[in-house]
């Protein structure tokens, strides 16, 4: 194959070397501070406040007031511009914002520049556009605004993450607390300076940078609502703590997505989508589609030439415009993805990795494939978030369907076939809030995703996902 | 000549299609609200309810699975049974709550016409809720309502036949089975509302009906893992609404908490799920991405 010369990303971003928290407008101490270092090098890259439990409060009242003085009697249309104002910015900066991401994040910049980021300015736009049409959406001829959104988000995509939850929030006439993930601050941060630039008035947009119990504080605070994406625990945990409370909740959890590939699938193309299915994003992805079920007469055919695709994949320097999985997050993200593979090897499955070397410093993980996979094993059923796939065949469509449903998750699933009313068919049964069919791990601001079963409740995205920030 | 001795009726349970006692043999006495005695009911336990969520669980494939058409035909078709035993309704419902027998028929004609909107809702509500998304690629996008699957009802305790009805038929409309507990005081109207749904051609299992206590059998539906949804409306005590929705919290049901109030739509919703699908329409998007 070819050899490729380095194509470092050459924008560097201002990264300050301290960032506050943003409450009321303004960058503030808090309680404690802490460090943010780029997964792919272990360098630490800012520090950073974290806020405590009196900085939550402080925070959520700075939210009701600008709620229910400014943003909530505020015109839809006048909301509306500001959210595209902030659309317009983030275009403007994109970037900076994508190699920003790259950096604290650890994945390839081709993504960050091609899809994280121009697909958070997507969703402000999108959402801009709702926020004076809200009585068309279908929810009721009066939907009303909810009031104070506590959120917290999760490190897989840090910017996309926050636009999902703050442009709808926002367009619905809400205010906001925002936790960014506490391995992945840095692009909140400066999406709160990019509010300020954008005039945002003061508590519209609050950013709280912390670990779990800043989370914690955060339910249990005096909002509104609940926004949560993470793991199918904490929303658990979540989901009781406000029982019995008047809090709204969505809840955005976990999924072991099959990706189904029937004996008349055009192979090659499945093979592209089996490896964007579950190499994008390092696998760090909920919708990630991490079982591969394939009809056994095709198996062997498509494992080959699977192999001979993921043996071309580049891992490393995130920054490489040629890298096409970057770093793991972070040393405990990679001690989880490294624990569950060796109980795949462990409970008797073939693992197979490409030859591929991996840099020195940083957290890293080859592509890996595990073959011979039953369905009670624990690579089969649990949620790894790497790049791991758990390859599983079956041999009727009947067997598939139930092979693919029998997960207590059901975000999204996968089916390659070029008969029409084959998809049509299998897409009916699949237990799952999202389907691609001959394709894999497509988003957009005007299309809903979520989940049932375990993997959450609520939509976001669409018309549909509007009623999860208006009283209707 | 003696009168003629009146044949009594015994109140069973509705599960999976028949009527059966409670498994546990118990009963429990129902009066009317002056004391006077009007029958016994079955006193449903653990077992029976676990009966109930596996009878719903096996009927909700194949109702999900009927046209939209077929189910609003069967509704429409409980509305006409009821309408012939609107009288029979009426009487059991004035005994049960104390109200005058006209009050009472004005509630049960207000059941009929709410089978009959919500028999029309089901060949529209996918129309109304879904459709297709205009994503910024060559993808055709489409997004529709799916049921979220077994939904367990814990019905209205003071309005113990029109809330019942409310409650149930925007769920069953949207191709949810249901387990239901009837109000726990006065669970009669609902036990022979189960005669009607058995001759409507609604199959088994699709609503099955208990009386018991609510401190008794909701917990257990509560953290049934096979309920999808869990309607609190009944539930007046509010320290055991809470503990219901925690032991909810575990398999991540969908909860309606109590008092929440909406129109027919934004009930049939709450019991919706959202399946989205993409499509590549063109050969761009059929080659995959960008690897």
């Amino acid at each position: 194959m070819f050899e490729y010369a380095p194509a470092p990303e050459s924008v560097r971003p201002e990264i300050k070397e301290h960032y506050g928290l943003f409450v009321d407008g303004e960058f503030v101490d808090g309680e404690a501070v802490f460090k943010s270092v780029n997964p792919a090098t272990e360098e630490v890259l800012f520090t950073v406040a974290e806020a405590g439990a009196a900085d939550v409060a402080k925070a959520v009242a700075a939210a009701r007031r600008a709620q229910e003085a400014v943003w909530g009697p505020m015109s839809g249309a006048e909301r509306g511009k500001y959210l595209f104002r902030i659309a317009r910015l983030l275009q403007e900066r994109s970037r900076e914002f994508a190699v920003a991401e790259s950096l604290d994040n650890g994945k390839p910049i081709k993504e960050t520049r091609d899809f994280d980021v121009p697909t958070a300015a997507q969703h402000f736009f999108y959402h801009a556009g709702w926020a004076d049409k809200l009585a068309y959406a279908g929810l009721g001829a009066d939907p009303r605004p909810l009031g104070v959104i506590g959120q917290v988000i999760p490190w897989n995509f840090p910017i996309l993450m926050l636009a999902w939850k703050i442009a709808p929030a926002l367009a619905c006439g809400n205010t906001v607390v925002l936790k960014p993930a506490e391995t992945t601050p840095l692009t909140a941060l400066m999406f709160a300076e990019l509010c300020q630039e954008a005039d945002l008035p003061p508590g519209v947009v609050n950013i709280l940078p912390g670990a779990g119990a800043t989370g914690a504080a955060l339910v249990d605070a005096d909002v509104d609502k609940v926004a949560f994406t993470g793991s199918t625990a904490v929303g658990r945990a979540i989901a009781k703590s406000i029982a019995g409370s008047k809090k709204k909740v969505t809840l955005e959890l976990g999924g072991k997505a099959a990706n189904i590939v029937f004996d008349d699938a055009a192979i090659d193309q499945a093979v592209e989508g089996i490896v964007n299915g579950i190499f994008f994003n390092q696998g760090h992805v909920c919708c990630a589609g991490s079982r591969l079920l394939v009809q056994e007469s095709v198996a062997d055919e498509v494992l080959s030439r699977l192999k001979e695709r993921v043996a071309t994949l580049r891992v490393g320097d995130p920054l490489d415009k040629n890298t096409d999985i970057g770093a793991i997050n972070s040393a405990e993200q990679l001690e989880r993805i490294t624990a569950l593979t060796e109980t795949g090897r462990g409970e008797g499955a073939d693992v197979w990795q490409p030859a591929c070397d991996l840099p020195e410093n940083g957290f890293w993980f080859r592509p890996t494939v595990f073959t011979g996979v039953q369905q009670s094993m624990r690579i089969a059923r649990e949620e790894i978030f790497g790049p791991v796939l758990s390859v599983l065949t079956f041999r009727t469509p009947d067997e598939a369907i139930a092979k693919a449903n029998n997960t207590p998750y059901g975000l999204s699933a996968g089916v390659w076939t070029e008969k029409g009313s084959k998809i049509l068919w299998a897409a009916e049964r699949l237990r799952a809030g999202v389907v691609w069919a001959n394709t894999f791990n497509q988003f957009d601001a005007a299309s809903p995703f979520g989940g049932l079963k375990e993997s959450g409740y609520g939509r976001e995205g669409g018309r549909q996902g509007l009623e999860a920030y208006l009283d209707v | 000549m003696s009168e003629r001795l009146r044949v009594k009726k015994t109140y069973k349970l509705y599960v999976g299609g028949k009527f059966p006692r409670s498994e546990s043999g118990r009963s429990y006495p129902v009066t009317s609200p002056d004391g006077a005695e009007l029958a016994n009911a079955a006193l449903a336990s653990r077992k029976d309810a676990r009966d109930a969520v596996a009878a719903a669980r096996k009927a909700q494939r194949p109702w999900a699975g009927q046209t939209a058409y077929l189910r609003g035909q069967i509704l429409y078709r409980a509305a006409e049974m009821l309408e012939g035993r609107a009288g029979q309704f009426a009487e059991e419902l004035a005994d049960a709550t104390g109200a005058e027998p006209h009050a009472a028929l004005g509630t049960v004609e207000q059941a009929i016409d709410r089978l009959v909107h919500y028999a029309g809702w089901t060949d529209k509500y996918a129309s109304v809720l879904g459709g297709a998304n205009p994503v910024a690629g060559p993808y055709f996008n489409h997004t529709k309502p799916e049921p979220l699957g077994v939904v367990a009802v814990l019905a209205p305790q003071d309005d113990p036949f029109l809330g019942l009805v409310e409650a149930l038929a925007p769920a069953i409309a949207a191709g949810n089975t249901v387990v239901v507990l009837s109000s726990e005081a006065k669970p009669l109207p609902a036990l022979s509302f189960g005669e009607v749904l058995a001759t409507s051609d609604l199959p088994g299992g699709v609503v099955n009906l208990l009386s018991g206590n609510v401190a008794e059998v909701a917990p257990h539906l509560a953290a049934h893992a096979d309920v999808n949804g869990i309607d609190l409306g009944g539930v007046e005590d509010a320290a055991l609404a809470a503990e219901l929705e925690a032991a909810a919290a575990g398999t991540l049901k969908v909860v309606r908490r109590p008092g929440k109030v909406g129109d027919s739509l934004a009930l049939l919703r709450q019991w919706t799920e959202y399946k989205t699908v993409w499509h590549p329409a063109g050969m761009a998007a059929a080659a995959g991405g960008g690897y």
